[in-house]
């Protein structure tokens, strides 16, 4: 019998799907090799069809997106329970990826903002949507969204991650091939290359062995060299902090690594690792000169916890 | 039937989930006494707050943070944002870093319509509306037209995915948008690799006309079904030209049509705020768009209503033709067939094909333009960075992307439009017609779930990945419930087309 594989999506942006399809050709292979019993993005079975299903039955879940909602949760906890193997796949499954900075804020500001402030909205407008709503006798309902984005590994046990956003079709196609071999690395395991992407980057070898850095530029201001190292044109690239296995591909795009493949395993936080490890880069023990210096990166944040802010030490912002 | 359906109550259908939209979309129709439908509503529970969280980032980071809006659409709204944060800027791009932008854009249009004719609208043509759902998917498309041109459609979508990716670093979630220009110049022979692709698009693109020609034209019954009332709505449309009125995906001006054909109005991107406005249902988390000029009266086509639609119908509606030879002759007998501005939501697939072909010819012209490897691919910004609005007509509609910043370039406020929004008030019109033309009296029929299915995959809502999912039939649940809320009967069809009755 054919081992039974399900993939399901959380707060998601459909990449990590597209990720799936990436696979191209090879993809008929996938679906030779196993049964494919959930994925409501192309195949339609229903929650019904998981809930009748055994515990345990599912050989592997590929779960990706963040956590938001109370029906994201009872998914999760129900695939959780229906399947051996829970695999976080992308960045916002594994730390909670860019629809985590959401928790720089809350559900009162971003209703404030979409609904209240927006300049497009019609002029007097006072509606907001309700969980609830009674229209001439009829009642329309709507989810309830939390506060707080979270990771999956924040709401249940997972067993493997898949970094990136999205995730290379390359990494997805080893996970496949290990789960049907039964060559499972150890429990926790992030699959991909346990080394910082600099490793691997076609520019290494422009990267000076010292690097100071006496101005940080933002893309947006300089002509950036195609065959030079980002951090030694003064670009911030994340690549010394993020885990290789992207294969290069922004740095391909002559665009810095803005760090979504996340640590290696030996690093907890990812953004607190990037931000000590860049600041040490400036090149002065002044204080007002690395003022200076670090006025290049205006967004810490936003540039450090880009793809991780839910799984940091941070987590969010407290309100 | 049941006979507790004897007696003459109020009923409500709903349709959740239903699946391959990006997210989860619902649909609940509420039913009188008589069985006629009172009001269907289509909501849309899904709300990420993109526009707070965009406030306190550099306005540069945009292009890749705003993608992630969407992973099938990535690019749209990559370009929007790069577009907006030129204006931010007040500089212009390089003439070759513009032209590597427009490359890399119809090369993902030309991929994105694509995949929607084969793997999502298309089937219910090629194989037929009244086919087994079973085989009304992309497998049923290959019975249809045999293994090799599905073979070809899986290789042409690799090929264009793989030049987005080779410009744009990735092909979800590019990284060549920047002020001013591009990151990275084209070589030469990137450009040949393009000339390569671009040349056999437009092959790919001819072929796709003619199948849509000879399999659906060629059949009275789907021109009468494309024609039928059912699927038509009579509403102004809206979408992007260039100088000479012809449809652009990249650049111009919006252009507002009347039901009756006639300009509304024209206008660039940076004047969207006096052209059309959002209302807020309490029912949706999507905000329903509307002109200005005519105001919010609820869920109405006319005249005098503000709804409008955008999106390939639309934008052969404002259009008065293509800048390119083959998609130009095509769209003149687009025309002649069904008149103009078109009404009928089906047609959104005929349309489609003819921008695919457009999208591809327009591929190749950049491709040969031999100033597109120039090393001279940005202008750097030097002015100070203060509020701008971008625009692109992404494959399933206008999309504005509008940035403030404080003079370091950081976000203060965003507000986006996307495309869907601007199809959403004429979307929930064509699930409610579709209803009520469907459901009368006591009996819930089966047809309703393909018809429901069909008035939402002309629009390829972008609610969803569908685009580019895997074959599937989109899998319906109705619940028939009377006042008290009880159950009254349960229709459900599963992804292999099973219809099961309780």
């Amino acid at each position: 019998m054919k081992p039974k594989v399900a993939f399901y999506w959380c707060a998601a942006c459909g990449g990590c799907e597209e990720a799936v399809v990436d696979l191209g050709e090879s993809i008929l292979d996938v679906v030779a090799a196993v049964d494919i019993v959930l994925w409501p993005v192309a195949l339609d079975f229903k929650k019904a069809d998981i809930e009748a299903a055994p515990d345990g039955s599912i050989a592997a879940v590929f779960i990706n997106g963040a956590v938001r909602t109370s029906e994201q949760e009872e998914m999760a906890h129900m695939l959780r329970r229906k399947s051996q193997i829970v695999i976080a796949f992308g960045s916002c499954a594994q730390t909670g990826g860019i629809p985590g900075l959401a928790n720089l804020s809350n559900r009162k500001q971003i209703f404030s903002t979409v609904y209240g402030e927006a300049p497009s909205l019609e002029s007097g407008a006072t509606t907001v949507p309700l969980n609830e709503h009674k229209d001439n006798g009829h009642t329309v309902t709507l989810p309830v969204f939390w506060d707080t984005v979270r990771s999956l590994d924040q709401v249940i046990e997972v067993d493997y991650y898949i970094p990136g956003c999205p995730p290379t079709a390359k990494l997805l196609a080893q996970a496949v091939n290990a789960l049907l071999s039964g060559e499972l690395p150890p429990k926790g395991t992030t699959i991909g290359p346990d080394y910082a992407l600099c490793t691997d980057c076609p520019r290494k070898d422009s990267k000076p062995d010292k690097l100071a850095i006496r101005q940080f530029h933002r893309p947006s201001e300089i002509e950036i060299d195609t065959e030079k190292c980002l951090l030694a044109q003064g670009l911030l690239c994340l690549g010394p902090a993020t885990r290789a296995g992207c294969e290069s591909r922004c740095i391909n795009g002559n665009m810095p690594c803005t760090g979504c493949f996340g640590p290696t395993s030996r690093v907890r936080d990812y953004g607190a690792k990037a931000l000590s490890g860049i600041a040490s880069l400036a090149d002065s023990n002044d204080e007002a000169e690395i003022s200076a210096i670090l006025a290049g990166i205006p967004d810490p944040v936003g540039t450090f916890y880009r793809y991780s802010l839910p799984s940091s030490f941070l987590q969010r912002r407290k309100l | 039937m049941a006979t507790s359906m004897e007696t003459p109550v109020r009923r409500r259908i709903t349709i959740d989930p239903v699946t391959r939209l990006e997210g989860h979309g619902k649909i609940d129709i509420f039913l009188d006494e008589q069985g006629a439908v009172e009001r269907a509503y289509f909501q849309v529970p899904e709300l990420r707050g993109f526009e707070k969280f965009a406030q306190g980032r550099p306005v540069e980071d945009m292009p890749q943070i705003t993608s992630r809006i969407c992973g099938v659409c990535p690019t749209a709204h990559h370009m929007a944002a790069t577009k907006a944060v030129d204006a931010v800027y007040q500089v212009m791009p390089a003439p070759a870093g513009r032209k590597i932008r427009e490359l890399v854009y119809s090369t993902f249009m030309a991929e994105d319509h694509a995949l929607h004719f084969y793997f999502l609208g298309g089937p219910d043509f090629i194989v037929g509306p009244t086919a087994p759902a079973a085989e009304r998917n992309v497998l049923g498309v290959i019975a249809k037209v045999g293994v090799e041109v599905g073979k070809q459609v899986i290789a042409m979508r690799r090929r264009l995915r793989e030049l987005t990716a080779l410009a744009g670093g990735k092909a979800v979630h590019p990284v060549l948008g920047l002020p001013g220009g591009v990151a990275k110049p084209l070589t030469e022979e990137n450009r040949k690799q393009f000339q390569t692709v671009a040349a056999d698009a437009v092959e790919f693109a001819k072929f796709t006309l003619s199948a849509f020609e000879k399999i659906v034209l060629g059949n009275g019954e789907y021109v009468d079904l494309i024609k039928s009332d059912a699927f038509t709505h009579r509403t102004h449309y809206m979408g992007m030209v260039d100088e000479k009125n012809r449809v652009n995906f990249y650049d111009g001006e919006m252009r507002v049509v009347t039901p009756e054909g006639s300009e509304l109005d024209r206008f660039p991107a940076s004047r969207y705020l006096d052209v059309i406005a959002e209302h807020t249902e309490p029912w949706s988390y999507m905000k329903f768009t509307f002109l200005k000029k005519l105001g919010w009266k609820g869920f109405a086509e006319g005249a005098e209503s503000g709804v409008y639609s955008v999106a390939p119908m639309a934008r052969l509606n404002v259009a008065d033709g293509f800048a390119t030879p083959l998609a130009q002759a095509a769209y003149e007998q687009y025309i002649a067939t069904l008149g103009k501005p078109v009404h009928h939501t089906l047609a959104n697939h005929w349309a489609r094909v003819i921008e695919l072909l457009y999208a591809a010819e327009r591929m190749k012209e950049l491709a040969d333009d031999p100033e597109i490897t120039s090393p001279k691919i940005r202008n750097i910004p030097t002015a100070t960075p203060r509020e701008g609005v971008g625009v692109v007509e992404a494959p399933r509609g206008t999309l504005i992307h509008h940035y403030a910043t404080d003079e370091r370039g950081i976000v203060t406020k965003a507000n986006l439009i996307v495309a869907t929004q601007n199809n959403a008030a004429r979307i929930a019109m064509s699930v409610d017609k579709a209803a009520k033309g469907l459901i009368s009296g006591k009996v819930v029929s089966e047809g309703l779930l393909n018809m429901v299915e069909m008035a939402f995959r002309a629009y390829d809502p972008c609610l969803g990945c569908a685009t580019h999912s895997l074959p599937g039939s989109m899998p319906l649940y109705v619940r028939v419930r009377d006042r008290q809320g009880e159950t009254v009967s349960t229709l459900q069809r599963d992804a292999d087309g099973t219809v099961t009755r309780s």
